[in-house]
C-alpha cells in the first residue's frame, strides 16, 4: 500500500516538502516546520523497518506516535538522531538536513531515548555538566542551566546525589531535563513513560505538554499506550514500519469512523495486517 | 520564547566550543576513573607485580649488553620499565575500548553520539581522554618505580610525554577500532588473549630484539612488526631523552591508522546501522 493512498494528510505537509533541504528557518517567511520525515526507508538486511515514512511536527506542537512495539519507532528516532545513516528519503529539524547540516540539525535537538542514557556512577549535577560540555556550553553557563532545570523538575536537593539512587521516576525527569539544557527548539521522547508508575506518568507527560505551551517546544512523543493521546495533539501511526495516519486526533477518529484512538487504531491496523487484534 | 532566540546563532561551532566539549569527556573520564580506585589500584599492581617479582627473579638469568639508548650496564629492572610502561597504557587502552562497549550496550554512547558536534572531534575526544587516564597511571608507576632505582634523568621524566601521549593514542585507538567491531561485553575476553598477550609478549618489552633473534629468528620478524615493539621503543628511547625515528614514524603512523580505522567504524551506517536498535526497541 503506497503512502498516498493509506495516510491522511497534515495541512502543513505538502509546504514542508518544497522547502530547501539544508536552509534554515527564514524570518520573512511561513516558520520551517520543526520536524519533516519525507520519504525515509530504512531496511535491516532484507526485513524493512520503515517504509516510505512521511510527517511533519510543527513547532510549539505536542504529536504522539503511536505504535506498537516493533512498529519501528525507535528506528526512526535512531533516524532523526544520526545514530543510523538514513538509507533513502529525507529528515530536516526546523530545515536543517540531518544529513547534510547535521551539527546545525541536532543542536535544535533534545532527546530522551528507551534505555536510560544516565551516566549512574556520575551524580546529577556531572552528568548536566557533561551533557552540556558536549554542546559547548561553558561550565559557569552550563551550571546556571542546570540549576535552572533542576529546579523546575523538582531535583535541587538531589543535584549532588549519584544517579544510581534515584527512582525510575526521577531518572526520566532528569533525562528530559538534560534533553532541555542546550535548549533544543524540538525535543523527541521515546517510549519516556515505559516501566514507571501512573502518577510518574502522568507527572511527566504534564510536563512535557508544559514545555510545549510554556516554551514552544516541538515534541514527538512516541508510545503504544493509548491512554497518553489527548484530542488536541497532532497523531501519527505508525504500524509494521508505514504511517498509517497522520493528522489531528479528531480528523483520524472521523476518517476511520471510530469514537476514541484505541478504536481508531484497532481498524486502521486490522485493514493494514488482516487482523483487528495488535 | 526564550528558546527560539537561543538559538538563533552562525552555523559552526566556535573554538571555544570545542574546547568546552574536549574538557568535558576527558573530565568525565577522569572522574569515572577516580570513582573506580580498584581500577587504578590495578592498573598500578599489575606492572609492579613484574617489575617486584619477574625482574627480580629473571635479572640473574638475562643479562642485558649494551644496546641504545643505554650507555653502560643496565639491570634487568631498569630495562623492562619502559615496557611496563607501555604496558599500562595497553590495557588502558583495552579498557577504554571495554567501557565503550559497556557505554554502547548501557545507552551511554547516545549521548555523546547524538552531541552536535562532528562526530570524528567527540572520539578523538575520548581517545586524548583515554590517554590522559593512562598518563597518570604512567607516572604513578614511575613514582614507585623510582624507590626501586629505576632512575632516568631527571629531564626524561619530561622528554617522555610526548611519546607516551603518542603510544596512548596508538594503542587508545587500537582499543577503539576493536571496541566497534565487538557486539557484546561478554566477547571482550577475546580481546585478551587475541590482543593484550600477543601484543605484549611478542614485543621488546621483556627481552631485547637480538635477544629473540637468537631464539627464534620468526618471532623477531614479528616482534618487529608488532606496532607495540615500537611504542616500547619509542618510549625507551624518549626516557633517556633520545628520539628512535623508525619507532616515531610507526607509531605515528599507526595511530593515524587505527584512528581513521575507528572513525570509520562509528560512522552510523557502517557501525550501530549493522546491529539495528539496542535489544527491546524498536
Amino acid at each position: 500500500m503506497g503512502r498516498n493512498d493509506s495516510a491522511m494528510t497534515t495541512p502543513d505537509a505538502p509546504a514542508a516538502a518544497t522547502l530547501p533541504p539544508d536552509a534554515p528557518a527564514r524570518s520573512d517567511a511561513a516558520p520551517a516546520p520543526a520536524l519533516v520525515i519525507n520519504g525515509v526507508n530504512h531496511s535491516y538486511g532484507a526485513r524493512r523497518a520503515l517504509i516510505d515514512v512521511d510527517f511533519t511536527v510543527a513547532p510549539a506542537s505536542f504529536t504522539a506516535l503511536l505504535g506498537l512495539n516493533g512498529a519501528g519507532k525507535s528506528t526512526l528516532f535512531s533516524l532523526i538522531t544520526r545514530l543510523f545513516g538514513i538509507q533513502s528519503g529525507q529528515i530536516s529539524i526546523f530545515g536543517h538536513d540531518i544529513g547534510r547540516a547535521p551539527g546545525e540539525a541536532l543542536r535544535l535537538l533534545g532527546v530522551v531515548f528507551q534505555p536510560r542514557t544516565l551516566d549512574l556512577d556520575l551524580s546529577v549535577m556531572q552528568n548536566l555538566l557533561y551533557h552540556a560540555a558536549l554542546h559547548g556550553i561553558g561550565r559557569r553557563d552550563a551550571r546556571l542551566r542546570a540549576d535552572e532545570v533542576l529546579e523546575r523538575i523538582g531535583l535541587a536537593d538531589r543535584a549532588s546525589s549519584k544517579v544510581r539512587d534515584l527512582s525510575g521516576g526521577q531518572m526520566r525527569r532528569l533525562e528530559i531535563a538534560r534533553a532541555l539544557l542546550h535548549r533544543p527548539r524540538l525535543l523527541l521522547l521515546d517510549e519516556a513513560t515505559v516501566g514507571l508508575d501512573v502518577k510518574a506518568r502522568a507527572d511527566i507527560l504534564a510536563h512535557v505538554r508544559q514545555l510545549v505551551t510554556e516554551q514552544g517546544i516541538g515534541v514527538l512523543w512516541a508510545t503504544h499506550l493509548f491512554d497518553e493521546i489527548v484530542g488536541s495533539d497532532s497523531l501519527v501511526i505508525l504500524h509494521q514500519g508505514r504511517v498509517l495516519a497522520r493528522g489531528d486526533v479528531a480528523t483520524i477518529l472521523a476518517k476511520a469512523g471510530a469514537h476514541d484512538v484505541n478504536s481508531a487504531f484497532m481498524r486502521l491496523t486490522g485493514a493494514q495486517s488482516g487482523s483487528l487484534a495488535p | 520564547m526564550s528558546s527560539t532566540t537561543a538559538n538563533a546563532r552562525p552555523a559552526g561551532f566556535s573554538f571555544a566550543e570545542y574546547l568546552t566539549c574536549l574538557n568535558g569527556i576527558v573530565w568525565r573520564e577522569a572522574l569515572r576513573f577516580l570513582h573506580q580506585r580498584e581500577r587504578f589500584v590495578s592498573a598500578l599492581v599489575r606492572p609492579l607485580v613484574w617489575l617486584f617479582i619477574f625482574a627480580a627473579g629473571f635479572r640473574q638469568v638475562l643479562g642485558i649488553s649494551i644496546i641504545p639508548p643505554y650507555e653502560t650496564y643496565i639491570l634487568y629492572e631498569v630495562y623492562i620499565a619502559p615496557g611496563l610502561m607501555a604496558m599500562i597504557q595497553l590495557f588502558n587502552g583495552m579498557q577504554s575500548s571495554l567501557s565503550m562497549v559497556y557505554d554502547r550496550e548501557m545507552g551511554n554512547m547516545r549521548t555523546l553520539l547524538v552531541s552536535p558536534l562532528p562526530r570524528g572531534y567527540l572520539l578523538f575526544c575520548k581517545l586524548l581522554a583515554g590517554t590522559a587516564v593512562s598518563l597518570l597511571q604512567v607516572y604513578a608507576f614511575l613514582v614507585i618505580a623510582w624507590f626501586w632505582d629505576i632512575t632516568p634523568p631527571p629531564i626524561g621524566y619530561l622528554t617522555v610525554l610526548p611519546a607516551l601521549i603518542l603510544s596512548g593514542l596508538m594503542l587508545g585507538a587500537l582499543g577503539m577500532l576493536i571496541s566497534s567491531g565487538i557486539k557484546q561485553l561478554e566477547n571482550f575476553a577475546g580481546v585478551m588473549n587475541f590482543v593484550i598477550f600477543p601484543m605484549f609478549f611478542a614485543s621488546s618489552a621483556l627481552y631485547p630484539l637480538w635477544r629473540v633473534q637468537e631464539g627464534s629468528p620468526m618471532l623477531y620478524y614479528v616482534c618487529q612488526w608488532n606496532p607495540f615493539t615500537h611504542a616500547v621503543e619509542l618510549i625507551r628511547f624518549a626516557l633517556y631523552g633520545k628520539i628512535d625515528w623508525i619507532s616515531l614514524a610507526v607509531v605515528g603512523g599507526c595511530t593515524a591508522v587505527f584512528m581513521i580505522g575507528a572513525i570509520l567504524a562509528y560512522d552510523p551506517s557502517r557501525g550501530l546501522a549493522r546491529r539495528g536498535p539496542a535489544g527491546g526497541e524498536t
